[in-house]
């Protein structure tokens, strides 16, 4: 008969403090263990204090404007003609520039988007999707000044004019870089939410099925709101490249700063003036100079509340299915 | 009744020869597939099913009683889940699966070109092996398919009673705002089993419904089917052929082995399934032999 093999191997025979010194900690592997903690730490590190310096002169320019120009005016204040005189600092006509912008964008690309994310998830083949998803990602990957220059001679002159009429639509106008920014976004939109879509476990979908749901119902009640989270998010990030988008804006929507969301106005938004000063002439230390840190500081200030909305929204909608 | 297939047995006999034709089947035992007495629920005739190219059912045939509990069991990958997700054509979800025969309802072939499968599912309800509430309160699960399916009446009784019937109203009457995924495994499987009656179906299937579940919570479900057989027709999927002996009274073994895949073996009372089993591989079974 053959010998059988010992199950127990001779660390297994170990006793007292030999077993104690077996299994303690092995500090000759700990340099190289802490050489990978240490430079993941500068990693992370780096972009913290980035992250931080960026603010801080963000803060002090914007102090240094506002040394110059009362807070008052610039909320108040109706007006924005920095380089005009008399020179008004309102910074409303700015930030309707992007909302309109945001708005009629996110009218075109969020029923889309979403439509889109539906259909790939709940409705296409999976070779449909295997196709179409990686086309539609690659709508993202085109650069954001072959969108704005495709926006003012496509959509608006072939398009736009001949459509509504050449008197009513201006050459520059906030519904072309909208249009085009909502074929920016919707691959995000699209992507993104039917990543969190396709995520939801198939279990709930057959339990939806099981009780005579139809699709249309699946996708609404189901898996819609289970992937709630994910799709806000999605919407978030198009929303932050939208309000952060320069080029399309810069050289569509026009350099007319008024309060309207009207989109055959020609509109300046934040970032178009900030760009348009930029790259102007004036001076370190000029107010036409600091009024680009004011305005850039609005601009996080929205972001930065919009986030924080978004969060809140997602923590008291999104179904838990964990 | 002209869709209806002929039973009689020159026909059948014909069928089995062209079955003969095509492939040498491994047959049956004579008597070992039993048709149940009274009334018949669901009749399924040479069911064969593929998933893409791989065959999952072969030629199932059987009747299934109403208001009986009948037990599909079976080794692993024996196609009782496949059989049993045919019955609410459940399968017609998976883009690759390809179906022959037929499976009436009531008379119905439910395979028929124009039948719908969500009015299907709306009749013949299912509970799953994992319990899979919705992320959604308690009420809202049990409400679910009397909304979708635009229930007139009040959801509130509704609600209430489709609890009550899964034993669960007394535990979560207090807390019907509560989500479903808040409740134990036990109580969201019981969940579901009431989600499945406010649809008021006439046929629950039941899909390994205890395999996640502790043994109380088993003991529960299983004491829950006997009190619902009363007014519905279960059929239940189980590995565990206690369970089958406990709750069903009529049982259908299934396997696959070398030659056929997916095929029924036999088919009868469970007590004599399990007490004097006709075919040889049931007996196996049974006994502990494999599987």
């Amino acid at each position: 008969m053959q010998e059988s093999l010992p199950i127990t191997g001779a660390s297994a025979q170990l006793r007292g403090a030999e077993l104690e010194r077996a299994m303690r900690k092995r500090w000759s592997k700990a340099p190289f263990e802490r050489l990978i903690v240490l430079s993941l730490w500068l990693c992370g590190t780096v972009s913290m204090i980035t992250t931080v310096l960026i603010v801080l002169t963000l803060a002090e320019e914007t102090r240094a404007f506002f040394m110059e120009v009362p807070l008052r005016d610039f909320i108040f204040d109706t007006k924005w003609t920095p380089q005009f005189e008399p020179a008004h600092f309102g910074v409303w006509p700015l930030v309707f520039g992007t909302l309109n912008v945001l708005f009629w964008s996110m009218v075109l690309a969020l029923p889309l988007g979403l439509a889109a994310a539906i259909y790939l998830s709940e409705y296409a083949h999976p070779n449909t999707r295997r196709i179409l998803k990686p086309v539609l990602e690659a709508l993202a990957g085109v650069p954001t000044v072959v969108y704005a220059f495709f926006a003012l001679t496509v959509v608006t002159q072939d398009i736009l004019r001949p459509l509504l009429g050449q008197d009513r639509v201006p050459i520059f106008n906030a519904l072309s870089a909208s249009i085009v920014m909502a074929v920016m976004i919707l691959p995000t939109i699209a992507s993104v939410s039917e990543d969190a879509m396709s995520n939801v476990p198939r279990e709930l979908r057959e339990g939806a099925y099981g009780l005579g749901a139809t699709r249309l119902e699946v996708a609404f009640r189901v898996v819609f709101p289970a992937a709630l989270g994910g799709i806000i998010a999605a919407v978030l990030l198009a929303v932050a490249r939208v309000i952060g988008e320069t080029m399309i804006v810069a050289v569509a929507a026009g350099s007319t700063p008024q309060i309207t969301l009207n989109p055959l106005n020609s509109v300046q938004t934040m970032t178009g003036y900030m760009l348009a000063i930029g790259l102007g002439d004036s001076a370190r230390g000029t107010v036409d100079y600091t009024s680009i840190f004011a305005v850039g500081s609005t601009l996080f200030i929205f972001t930065f509340c919009a986030n924080v909305a978004a969060n809140i929204i997602v923590k008291k909608f999104k179904e838990q299915y964990e | 009744m002209s869709n209806s297939v002929d039973l009689r047995p020159a026909s059948t006999g014909q069928r089995a020869a062209e079955g003969t034709l095509e492939r040498p089947m491994a047959q049956a035992q004579p008597g070992a597939i039993v048709e149940p007495e009274g009334e018949i629920a669901i009749t399924i005739e040479n069911l064969s099913l593929w998933y893409g190219p791989k065959q999952a059912l072969t030629n199932v045939s059987m009747k299934i009683p109403a208001r009986k509990v009948t037990a599909l069991i079976g080794p692993s990958g024996c196609g009782k889940s496949t059989l049993l997700r045919c019955i609410n054509r459940m399968n017609d979800l998976i883009p690759t699966v390809r179906i022959q025969g037929s499976l009436y309802y009531h008379g119905v072939n439910l395979y028929g070109p124009d039948i719908d499968p969500v009015e299907v599912r709306r009749r013949i309800g299912m509970v799953f092996q994992k319990p899979n509430p919705f992320p959604k309160s308690i009420y809202d699960n049990v409400a679910f398919g009397a909304r979708v399916n635009g229930f007139k009446g009040n959801l509130d009784q509704l609600v209430e009673q489709s609890l009550r019937r899964a034993a669960l109203w007394e535990e979560v009457k207090d807390n019907l705002k509560k989500s479903g995924l808040a409740l134990s495994g036990g109580q969201q499987q019981r969940l579901c089993i009431a989600r499945a009656i406010a649809n008021q179906p006439d046929v629950i299937l039941m899909d390994e419904p205890c395999s996640a579940l502790d043994p109380i919570a088993t003991l529960k479900i299983e004491d829950l089917m006997r009190e619902l057989v009363k007014d519905y027709t279960i059929i239940i999927v189980t590995h565990n052929m206690q369970q089958a002996a406990r709750v069903s009274d009529y049982t259908a073994f299934m396997l696959t082995d070398e030659q056929v895949t997916g095929q029924l073996v036999e088919y009868g009372p469970t007590e004599e399934l399990f007490t004097t089993p006709k075919d040889r591989r049931t007996e196996d079974y049974i006994s502990g032999r494999f599987g």
